[in-house]
C-alpha cells in the first residue's frame, strides 16, 4: 500500500477505503504521517503521538476485522488535536513554556470518546499560548504558516488544527473556541470549523482559558464529517458539571433536510464598514446561493453587537486570571527556584508565561480587583445577558443567522502588533460565545486568492440546524473541495 | 482613565507576576488603551438586567456523595517539579 495517497481525503472517503479493504488503519496512519511530513515547514504540529498511534491503529484494525458492524464511522480514521486538550502520556503544553514538560496524567473526555470510537490520534497541533490569540503568533513555539500562503497567519487560536486539515494532511482535527478560535482559523484556512453549543461537549481535560465560554469542536473537510465528529464527542459528562445533561439530538438525518422554507437572518451590524470588499462579495454571493436553495433571507438587528468585544475582553481575561492561577510551579509546570514561595510564584510565572497571556492575566486581575469588580466584571456579565437576549429574540423570527466569520481574510505575519487591532479580528465570532450558541464556518469563496468563511449561527442546542444550513450550502458549492498547492520551501 | 505605575505594580503582585520595569510600563500603556475601549460598556443601560455567569441554563449539578475513582497518587505527582515522598514540596511560607 506504499502507493496510497490520502491528501485531502474526507473521513467518509477514508472510511470507504477501510470498508472496501483498500487500506488498513495502519496504511491510513502511515500515509497521513507522510502528509504531515510534507507540510512540516508550516510548523502546524508541535509533537507526534509516537507509539500510541500505532497501538490505536492496530486496535482499530482488529475492531474492523472482528466486529465491523460495531465499528463506527471514525474507526481507523487518523486525526490531530490542539495542544490544549489533554492526552494521557503525550505532552500537552498549551503552546506555553510554562507547560513545556507537562505530560497529562489523564485524557480529556472529548479525546477519550474519539479513542473509544477507534479514531487514531497522530499529532498535537500548534496554537496560541493558552488559546489566547487570533493568529497563532502567540505560540511560545513559533507561528504557523497558512497553507494558502505561508507568509500569512492561519488564524487562531486553533491555527495548527485548521492548517493540518486545510492542507489535507488529516481529515479532521479537534480545536477549542472561546471567542472564535475554531471558526476564525477555519475561515482563514478554508475548511469547516464547528463550535457546538456551550455545554454540549465536555471540557474535562481541556486546559481552561475562560470556563464560561470555552468549547471543544471539530475542523473537517466537509460539514458531514464535522457532524460525525461532533456526534462522537457530544453529550453529558459527569466530570464536567457544566456539560448539559440534555440528550444529544441525532444530526445525521437533519443534515440532509435542506434549507427549503427556512428563514435565515442577516444581522445588519455584522455587515458594517469594517468588512473587506472581497469578504462582503463572497458572503453576499453565499446569501444568494442560500436563497436559490429555497431559504428566505431577511435582515435582523442585534443592536448591542458593538459592545460584545468589550464584554468579552473583561469576562475572558477575568476568567483566565483565575484559571491560570493554578500555574504556580508547585504541582506541575515550570518551577523557578527562589528562597521564598512568593518569589518562586513571581519568577515561575514571569518566565513561564508569554506577553499576551500576561497581558490578559493583568487585565483580568484588574477587572476583578477590589473597587473595579462592579464597574467591569459585573457590568460585563449584565451586558452579556443583553447580548444573549438579543440573539434569543432574533431566533423568534428566523431559524438561523448567516454572516461572515471574519471581517478580513488571512493577514500577513506581524501585521497586527497592537493588541486591540488583533482583538478586533474576532468581532463577528465573540458574540456567539457570549450567548453560548452553536456556530460554524464553511468556505464560501476567495478574496485575493485567500479563503473567505460563511458563518451560520443557531439557537442554543440547535446544533443540528446549524450543520444542516452549512451542509446545504456546502453541497451546492465546491469551495470546500479546493486544496492548496505544495508548500513553498518544503520539498515533497 | 489613566493607570498609575503603582496600580500596575499592585495588580502584578495580585496576579503573582514578577514583571520587569520595562514590562510594567508596557502593560500600563496597553491596559490603558484596552480599558479606554472597554469603556463602551458603561454606555449600555443594564439597570433592568441580571448578570449571566452560566449561559447554558444550568443551575446546580448534583451527584450522590459517594467515593468514586480518582487519579492515582503516583499519576498526580508525576509532573511535580519538587516532591518529597508522596507529597509536593513547597517552599517555607513562614520563617
Amino acid at each position: 500500500m506504499s502507493e496510497l495517497t490520502t491528501a485531502g481525503l474526507s473521513v467518509t472517503a477514508m472510511a470507504g477505503l477501510l470498508r472496501s479493504g483498500q487500506a488498513s488503519p495502519q496504511d491510513l496512519a502511515a500515509a497521513s504521517r507522510g502528509e504531515l511530513d510534507r507540510i512540516e515547514g508550516l510548523h502546524a504540529v508541535l509533537r507526534r503521538t509516537g507509539e500510541l498511534a500505532e497501538r490505536q491503529a492496530a486496535r482499530a484494525a482488529r475492531l474492523l476485522a472482528e466486529t465491523p458492524e460495531a465499528a463506527g464511522p471514525l474507526c481507523g480514521i487518523p486525526f490531530a488535536h490542539k495542544d490544549v486538550i489533554c492526552l494521557e502520556g503525550v505532552g500537552t503544553s498549551a503552546g506555553s513554556k510554562i507547560l513545556e514538560s507537562f505530560v497529562p496524567p489523564y485524557t480529556a473526555t472529548a479525546l477519550q470518546r474519539l479513542l473509544d470510537a477507534g479514531a487514531v490520534p497522530l499529532a498535537v497541533t500548534n496554537c496560541d499560548e493558552f488559546a489566547m490569540g487570533s493568529s497563532n503568533e502567540n505560540s511560545a513555539y513559533g507561528p504557523v504558516g497558512n497553507p494558502w500562503d505561508p507568509d500569512r497567519v492561519p488564524g487562531g487560536s486553533s491555527g495548527g488544527s485548521a492548517t493540518v486539515v486545510a492542507a489535507g494532511a488529516v481529515p479532521f482535527a479537534l480545536g477549542s473556541d472561546t471567542g472564535g478560535s475554531i471558526r476564525q482559523p477555519a475561515s482563514f484556512c478554508g475548511v469547516a470549523g464547528f463550535k457546538p453549543t456551550y455545554g454540549r461537549v465536555s471540557r474535562y481535560g481541556l486546559i481552561a482559558f475562560a470556563s464560561s465560554l470555552d468549547q471543544i469542536g471539530p475542523f473537517a473537510r466537509t460539514v458531514e464529517d464535522a457532524a460525525g465528529v461532533y456526534s462522537a464527542i457530544a453529550g453529558h459528562d459527569p466530570h464536567d458539571s457544566t456539560s448539559s445533561p440534555a440528550a444529544v439530538e441525532p444530526v445525521a438525518a437533519e443534515l440532509r433536510r435542506g434549507v427549503q422554507g427556512m428563514r435565515l437572518g442577516i444581522p445588519r451590524e455584522y455587515m458594517g464598514e469594517g468588512l473587506e470588499p472581497g469578504v462582503r462579495q463572497a458572503v453576499e454571493a453565499a446569501f444568494a446561493q442560500l436563497e436559490k436553495l429555497g431559504a428566505t433571507l431577511v435582515e435582523v438587528s442585534l443592536p448591542t453587537t458593538d459592545a460584545a468585544l468589550s464584554t468579552y475582553y473583561i469576562i475572558a481575561p477575568a476568567e483566565c486570571s483565575a484559571n491560570l492561577a493554578r500555574m504556580d510551579g508547585v504541582r506541575f509546570g515550570l518551577h523557578v527556584d527562589r528562597a521564598s514561595l512568593t518569589d518562586t510564584y513571581l519568577q515561575s510565572r514571569d518566565q513561564g508565561f508569554g506577553p499576551e497571556v500576561k497581558r490578559r492575566i493583568m487585565l483580568g486581575t484588574y477587572a476583578l480587583s477590589s473597587g473595579y469588580y462592579d464597574a467591569y466584571y459585573r457590568k460585563a456579565q449584565k451586558v452579556r445577558t443583553l447580548i444573549a437576549a438579543e440573539f434569543d429574540s432574533a431566533f423568534e423570527t428566523v431559524d438561523a443567522l448567516v454572516c461572515p466569520t471574519s471581517p478580513v481574510v488571512a493577514f500577513e505575519k506581524g501585521a497586527k502588533s497592537d493588541p486591540l487591532s488583533m482583538y478586533l479580528c474576532d468581532v463577528l465570532t465573540i458574540p456567539v460565545n457570549l450567548a453560548g450558541l452553536p456556530g460554524i464556518s464553511v468556505p464560501c469563496g476567495v478574496s485575493a486568492g485567500l479563503p473567505v468563511g460563511l458563518q451560520v449561527i443557531g439557537p442554543r442546542f440547535q446544533d443540528g440546524r446549524v450543520l444542516r444550513v452549512a451542509h446545504a450550502y456546502e453541497q451546492a458549492t465546491d469551495w470546500h473541495s479546493r486544496l492548496p498547492g505544495p508548500v513553498p520551501g518544503v520539498t515533497a | 482613565m489613566t493607570l498609575s505605575t503603582e496600580q500596575v505594580a499592585h495588580v502584578a503582585m495580585l496576579a503573582r507576576l514578577g514583571l520587569s520595569d520595562e514590562e510594567m510600563e508596557r502593560y500600563r500603556e496597553q491596559l490603558d488603551a484596552i480599558l479606554a475601549h472597554v469603556d463602551r460598556l458603561q454606555q449600555v443601560d443594564t439597570s433592568q438586567v441580571a448578570e449571566t455567569a452560566q449561559i447554558g441554563g444550568l443551575v446546580n449539578a448534583w451527584r450522590e456523595d459517594v467515593t468514586g475513582e480518582c487519579l492515582p497518587k503516583e499519576a498526580a505527582l508525576r509532573n511535580a517539579p519538587r516532591r518529597v515522598g508522596d507529597h509536593f514540596e513547597v517552599g517555607a511560607i513562614q520563617e
